[in-house]
């Protein structure tokens, strides 16, 4: 393109890779100072630690890596890795068999369809989050389709619990696990199928052996895109939860606002952060190796 | 689950029952949030019969009314400013190739795999080392810097469904860039251009988290507004302000759905 640019007109028109540079040099410098640089500001105050007066002062070592493993601490990072992971797996549970749905039976209502599992994601998250407050309390409407039911007689306390926690986020995260796992299903071949039932096969096995595995890409990120916000949540555990169902995001937000001990707060970040890494490092290699195998 | 026959049979009921309870599971918490916001009974428990009094409320709420303008200000200057910088830097990146152009582009993904309370955590780290004061200036920094990366996104896929030959034919009619530009290109890429901002408002409008570590005293935005109130009690008024933000939300993304749909 910009070869026939520079045939046209050769003489009076600047470079066209100082034209790039310079439109685009905003935008760079934007995200090196809004984003880059945020960064390494916590990094470098992870490496800080506040004296009795509240000040910042540096110390060596990894001192508040070994704080934020600590007794206290650590209970709340597996907490949050338990949580992720139990919504991780209720999610490709609900989302799978819908995937597959919207990919071979949807028919006309196909785009229909996918738009309402996007729809609530273009919404406000904290307002989902509250309208299951409302349902979840012990006056809310769940509580009282129970008692009508005859199933209970008196309220539960359902909210600050894990159920109530783990809930949110599934409700918050369905439509990171569905979309991927709908994309590998809706790539599938059919010829494929057609071929496993003219061989023998039964619906389990082509499920088994032909179906699951060839969606397995799907499956994975779909997997990590709900585990690595799910982990790193904040809403959710803080409208839903309690102390007791206290996440890494409470942990992070309390540091900072309530205890102003921001270096601790910044390890914690780093931590989400280097998880999420590994957590995309290693999809990388499961998907390429998947693709070898298919 | 169902398993699947080769050859598209219909699937079993348990199938369909699966994907009724998912929808619901997904839309039924959003109806009965909107119906009780129309709802007399101040407890939020019981259907009591149909009032708008709790909208008349909120028009009665100075923090609300504050906490709206507020998320007005910060949603149109990030937009504004997001979408003039991302756009500059889509069409840099799509039309003119230079050293480090793909790295470039692929800063525009960060904001989508960084989780929000990092991104929320490390920006107010960098004002609090600066010594910057907390303000509605503080949250616009920090919505920009998310929203800006949408609007590349979009722009860069607008860009590259163009037509090649018309850019060809306008320099060939003796068009030069600026005209090739303001006459050829930015037309085609104005859709796509409005959905990114729509987008970035909506973004910004709904944005809790960042909001939340970002502003200053007095400064809080209409989602900030709507946790503080749900700290004291589950009322209707949160059901509506709640019910009117996700119109907003909707009528928004309906509106960028027909810009693209007419893009194609």
């Amino acid at each position: 393109m910009e070869d026939k640019v520079e045939v046209v007109k050769p003489v009076k028109q600047m470079k066209a890779s100082t034209i790039g540079i310079l439109l685009t040099a905003p935008f760079i410098l934007y995200i090196l100072t809004f984003f880059i640089l945020p960064l390494f500001s916590i990094i470098s105050m992870s490496t800080q630690t506040i004296d009795d007066n509240y000040m910042l002062v540096p110390i060596r070592g990894l001192h508040n890596f070994a704080t934020a493993f600590n007794s206290e601490n650590l209970p709340i990072l597996l907490r949050s890795a338990l949580y992720a992971a139990c919504t991780t797996c209720l999610c490709v549970f609900l989302g799978y068999p819908l995937a597959w749905f919207i990919a071979r039976h949807s028919g006309k209502y196909k785009i229909f369809m996918l738009l309402m599992v996007m729809l609530p994601f273009w919404t406000s998250y904290l307002i989902r989050i509250f309208a299951w407050m409302t349902i979840l309390q012990s006056e809310g409407i769940l509580n009282q389709c129970l008692i009508t039911l005859g199933l209970i007689s008196q309220p539960i306390d359902m909210l600050n619990t894990p159920f109530s926690v783990i809930l949110g986020l599934t409700y918050g995260f369905l439509p990171f696990a569905t979309l991927p796992i709908y994309n590998s299903l809706d790539k599938l071949d059919n010829s494929i199928l057609e071929a496993a039932a003219d061989l023998g096969a039964t619906p389990s096995t082509t499920f088994f052996k032909i179906i699951l595995p060839m969606s397995m890409p799907g499956v994975t990120a779909g997997s990590l895109l709900t585990f690595v916000p799910a982990m790193g949540d904040f809403v959710t555990p803080d409208i839903l939860g309690g102390v007791d169902t206290m996440m890494v995001g409470n942990l992070i937000q309390q540091q900072y606002l309530a205890f102003f001990n921001w270096p601790l707060g910044a390890a914690l970040s780093l931590i989400i952060m280097s998880i999420m890494l590994i957590s995309i490092l290693a999809f990388l290699k499961i998907s390429n190796s998947a693709e070898l195998l298919a | 689950m169902s398993v699947p026959r080769p050859n598209n049979k219909r699937p079993a009921w348990i199938l369909y029952l699966h994907v009724v309870c998912v929808y619901l599971f997904l839309y039924a918490p959003i109806i009965v949030l909107v119906l009780f916001s129309f709802n007399t009974d101040r407890r939020n428990a019981t259907w009591q019969g149909f009032t708008f009094n709790w909208y008349y409320q909120l028009f009665c709420d100075e923090n609300v009314l504050r906490a709206l303008g507020n998320s007005l200000k910060v949603g149109l200057t990030s937009t504004v400013i997001a979408t003039f910088l991302g756009t500059l830097a889509a069409i840099g990146l799509s039309k003119y190739q230079f050293k480090f152009s793909r790295l470039a582009g692929s800063l525009a993904y960060l904001p989508l795999v960084v989780p929000e309370i990092v991104m929320g955590i490390s920006i107010l780290t960098l004002f609090l080392s600066l010594g910057i004061k907390l303000s509605l200036m503080t949250i616009i920094l920090a919505h920009i810097a998310f929203c800006i990366s949408y609007v590349v996104v979009i722009v860069r896929t607008a860009l590259a469904g163009l037509d090649k030959s018309l850019e060809e034919a306008a320099a060939d009619l003796g068009a030069n860039r600026w005209e090739t530009f303001r006459y050829v290109i930015f037309p085609q890429i104005l859709p796509g251009i409005v959905s990114g901002a729509l987008l970035c408002f909506t973004l910004s409008f709904d944005d809790f988290v960042i909001a939340f570590f970002n502003a200053g005293v007095g400064s809080g935005t209409l989602p900030m507004a709507i946790h503080s109130m749900l700290k004291f009690g589950i009322t209707p008024e949160i059901n509506a302000i709640s019910t009117i933000m996700l119109a907003v939300n909707i009528i928004m993304i309906i509106i960028v759905k027909y810009l693209n749909a007419k893009d194609r």
